[in-house]
């Protein structure tokens, strides 16, 4: 490996304490929030403004290290995780609303704005930003437009992507460019900000977001409902869309998650269910109550043996919130929980379900499953010790198992955490050979000197 | 000269590896939200702590600071999905950072060694001491010693702070408090413990929490010679004198009471000693002889708002002065005891008095044990965001139920010129029942 190359000139730029070496700054900047990938970076830099981004490009080129950009670390997919000899690209200090549009209803901001806060400015003005993923409450809007994060809201209101206008960008030799705008129609040229969207920061550092709010709906109904099985939720869920409903929210979740999220919230979940369904509509009053006892209607037709509904707003927001902690509260029951985010056809759902029980026994591994039924995204999470080897190379391959069954029932190998690192092998399984040699031609167009993030999706 | 990392090494691995990195700690971590830095957050400290462990990473001066940049105020474990046991690892930490001694100074060391080895292990030496001080504040000395300006000498930080200084108390809790305190019906028997800084400072606030035990048919026992709980050492990397506190502690109440079997609870005021005097059971789990009895000792251990609320908080009739209150939640009884509704219930059950929410009531105020001293410059900043949530609630009263945190208010508040009160629930209620407010009638 070749010396890290000498950061002083760097730190001039940037100022010396922006410029972080020591082993103590390294090793906290060492991993994200995925499961048993870590490496060490020869730096971390903090930057705050676009300009910065450039210089710590430039200085990348000079020196030939790449360059991993950050946000909060909670990616899932080793998508920032560092390289070895790379610089981090720290963008959690940028972190300014610079605009708020009530006419135009859109947020104006910098990269490393907390996704919360921008979900809160909008509910203050009547607004709604409704990508909301688990770890909103300190994920970056940079982050979520660089992995199009999803959330609970996706079978309604899409994903970040659908809520982006614009972007500014750095490229890899410095160039700050500003893509797309308030328009709502707009054709001129390529649509460029959606190349960078989902890109993994492997084609550009994404510094501000211009994003879409919507009006906030004003009725919301939350229900829950118990199964006896897994695959009698996922009929439920199969059904409900059949049936031309679109909630906002299909979560599911199975005994194992229950568990665990009950140790952690105590908001009086049944622990002896095999299944719950969090079903949740918003919208018109009237539309909202018709689709309420629509869902409760077809829950129980395919088994729900106990259908409730949240009585009070603040029930509701516990009840999704302790959902959006089901991942981290799975930690209590192993070392090691390696989250996947499958997502196959809502036709699929019950037989995606029995195929992972199934591989699961197969393999003697522990696998928890919960999700957003209503998008077909599923999260089955193996509980298990990354030091011990017998069982991670079992883990290994009822994974790659679970994948080939995805893909099979016409889905796909990542929904919403991308693919970074812990995809990248199985990426081949999911595109073609011409496709991915398109996105490398891509890559090498717009990162000639391979600077950003080399190495994950796909090897360059 | 670097030793081997002897407790962080003895805890099990399984604890480090729980923290799998999610980053749902991040927004609660006070210094973190301040620098935006992963080495000043919980995962960044528990990556540091398991470096050191794989030895990966020695035991360095920076991790030694970085260890007393923590304020150990545990919001981490509230927001914790996973349920990581921060607190432990965070002593074992700073027990290695002194073992190693990689910070130690000759006036570090005689602070230490006057703190934890001499003030706080002798019970009577901190009274003796506490005696010295209230002469010494009600003598001309301190007016003498300005006007002669020979307050100069004194160390930076006792010129800081000793004008805005509480007051000592007038009577210690030993001359307030009886061994043995029996109401007219007496339906349970509850210990008391009276803390020290507690007692030095705010020995009214122990009276009162006895009263307010005989209220609800409680007979209370409060042991002459107690000890220091020993939360100071064990946040201060010495839990061998923890230790010995402990079972000290677990020695003069089973004596007074016979045995801890006929006790129903053991009753603490202060968030900061509670939350370490319910570890009792995890601190002495090696020791045979002791085992059984601090696994006990834990179990009976109770907040007072806690107990009260279990055995149900009676209610106060109206007709005192109609009061507005907020309440500040001390970091180690919300987040260390997990009790934030009973203290809340308690003041309610005032029916004179309005409680006013304040903005992050769990967000620590900097006090954090010692923190204000070592850390001046983090303290000064979150006691500002403090004082600012407090001012803002219009609330005329603070009700804090740990002495630390009260400490840290009123010198925030005089400094500042406000005027607001601090004080304990405890004591809003005892007021109001000497007012001849009974909950019979209620």
């Amino acid at each position: 490996m070749p010396a890290p190359p000498d950061f002083r000139e760097l730190a001039a730029e940037l100022g010396f304490e922006n410029i972080r070496t020591d082993l103590e700054d390294l090793i906290p900047y060492s991993f994200d929030g995925t499961a048993a990938l870590s490496q060490m970076p020869a730096a971390v830099a903090f930057v705050t403004t676009p300009q910065q981004v450039a210089s710590v490009m430039r200085f990348a080129d000079a020196n030939h290290c790449p360059v991993v950009a950050r946000g909060s670390g909670t990616g899932l997919s080793g998508g920032s995780v560092p390289l070895p000899n790379c610089i981090v690209l720290c963008l959690s200090r940028m972190n300014n609303i610079l605009e708020f549009d009530e006419q135009n209803l859109t947020i104006l901001a910098e990269a490393g704005a907390i996704t919360q806060t921008v979900a809160d400015l909008a509910g203050r003005h009547g607004l709604l930003y409704p990508p909301d993923p688990g770890s909103m409450k300190i994920s970056t809007i940079g982050g979520n437009v660089a992995e199009n994060s999803g959330g609970l809201r996706g079978l309604k209101y899409g994903v970040t992507r659908d809520y982006v206008m614009g972007l500014e960008v750095v490229l890899a030799d410095g160039r700050i460019l500003w893509l797309g705008g308030k328009c709502v129609k707009d054709v001129a040229g390529y649509s460029l900000k959606d190349l960078f969207i989902g890109s993994e920061g492997t084609l550009g550092v994404i510094t501000k977001v211009l994003l879409k709010l919507v009006p906030k709906p004003p009725a919301k109904r939350t229900l829950l409902a118990i199964f006896p099985s897994l695959e009698s939720a996922a009929e439920a869920v199969s059904a409900i869309i059949a049936a031309k409903i679109t909630p906002c929210t299909l979560e599911f979740l199975d005994n194992v998650t229950i568990r665990c999220v009950e140790a952690y919230a105590a908001i009086g979940l049944p622990v002896n269910a095999e299944a719950l369904l969090l079903m949740e509509t918003d919208g018109h009053p009237a539309a909202v109550e018709d689709e309420a006892l629509k869902m409760e209607t077809l829950a129980r037709r395919h088994g729900a043996q106990n259908v409730s509904l949240a009585g009070t707003e603040q029930e509701a927001a516990r009840l999704s919130s302790a959902r959006r902690h089901a991942f981290s509260s799975l930690a209590r029951l192993a070392p090691t929980v390696i989250l996947e985010d499958v997502t196959v056809p809502r036709s699929e759902l019950a037989a995606l379900v029995r195929q992972i029980q199934e591989v699961a026994q197969r393999h003697a591994v522990r696998i928890g499953i919960f999700g957003h039924m209503g998008d077909g995204n599923l999260h089955p999470t193996f509980l298990t010790n990354e030091r011990n080897a017998a069982e991670m190379q079992r883990v290994e391959s009822a994974m790659r198992e679970i994948f080939e069954c995805a893909v099979k029932l016409g889905g796909t190998i990542t929904g919403e955490h991308g693919v970074g690192l812990a995809k990248k092998p199985f990426l081949p399984m999911m595109v073609s050979p011409g496709t991915l040699e398109l996105m490398r031609q891509l890559k090498r167009t717009l990162d000639p000197r391979v600077l950003l993030n080399p190495g994950k999706i796909f090897d360059p | 000269m670097k030793q081997i990392p002897l407790q962080l090494s003895k805890l099990d691995y399984s604890m480090l590896q729980q923290c799998m990195h999610c980053g749902m700690c991040l927004p609660v971590c006070p210094t973190f939200d301040a620098t935006k830095l992963e080495r000043h957050s919980p995962r960044g400290r528990i990556a540091l702590m398991r470096a050191i462990t794989d030895g990966r990473l020695g035991l360095s001066r920076a991790f030694a600071e970085e260890m007393y940049f923590c304020l150990g105020c545990l919001a981490c474990e509230s927001a914790c999905p996973a349920g990581v046991d921060y607190g432990a690892m965070f002593e074992a930490s700073r027990c290695d950072v002194e073992s190693s001694r990689v910070l130690a100074t000759r006036k570090r060391d005689l602070a230490r060694w006057l703190a934890l080895q001499i003030l706080f292990t002798h019970p009577r030496m901190l009274r003796l001491a506490g005696h010295l001080l209230r002469h010494y504040r009600n003598s001309l000395l301190p007016k003498a010693l300005h006007q002669l300006r020979l307050t100069r000498w004194f160390p930076s930080w006792v010129r800081e702070f000793e004008p805005f200084c509480p007051e000592l108390s007038l009577f210690f809790s030993d001359q307030l408090i009886k061994e043995q305190e029996t109401p007219k019906i007496k339906k349970y028997r509850v210990g008391m413990l009276t803390g020290c800084v507690q007692d030095l400072l705010y020995a009214q606030v122990n009276r009162d929490t006895v009263d307010i035990l005989l209220v609800h048919n409680c007979e209370v026992l409060t042991p002459r010679r107690q000890s220091c709980c020993g939360s100071l050492h064990a946040h201060n990397g010495n839990l061998k004198i923890s230790r010995t506190l402990a079972r000290r502690n677990i020695k003069a109440m089973e004596r007074l009471a016979g045995s801890l079997d006929s006790l129903d609870a053991i009753i603490s005021n202060a968030g900061g000693c509670g939350s370490h005097l319910k570890h009792y059971d995890e601190l002495l789990k090696d020791d045979p002889a002791f085992r059984d009895r601090a696994k006990q000792w834990s179990e009976k251990l109770k907040d007072v708002s806690e107990w009260l609320k279990q055995i149900g908080i009676k209610r106060l009739p109206s007709g005192g002065e109609p009061k507005l209150v907020t309440y500040h939640e001390s970091c180690h009884l919300c987040h260390g005891q997990k009790v934030s509704a009973a203290p809340r219930e308690l003041l309610c059950a005032i029916s004179d008095l309005t409680l006013i929410e304040m903005k992050e009531s769990t967000w620590c105020c900097g006090s954090a044990g010692i923190y204000n001293l070592t850390q001046p410059e983090m303290a000064a900043s979150l006691l500002q965001r403090k004082l600012l949530h407090l001012e803002s609630t219009k609330a005329t009263v603070v009700a804090s139920a740990n002495p630390g945190c009260t400490i840290q208010l009123e010198i925030g508040l005089r400094k500042s010129g406000r005027t607001l009160r601090v004080t304990h629930p405890v004591s809003l209620y005892a007021e109001a029942y000497r007012k001849g407010l009974n909950p019979e009638n209620a």
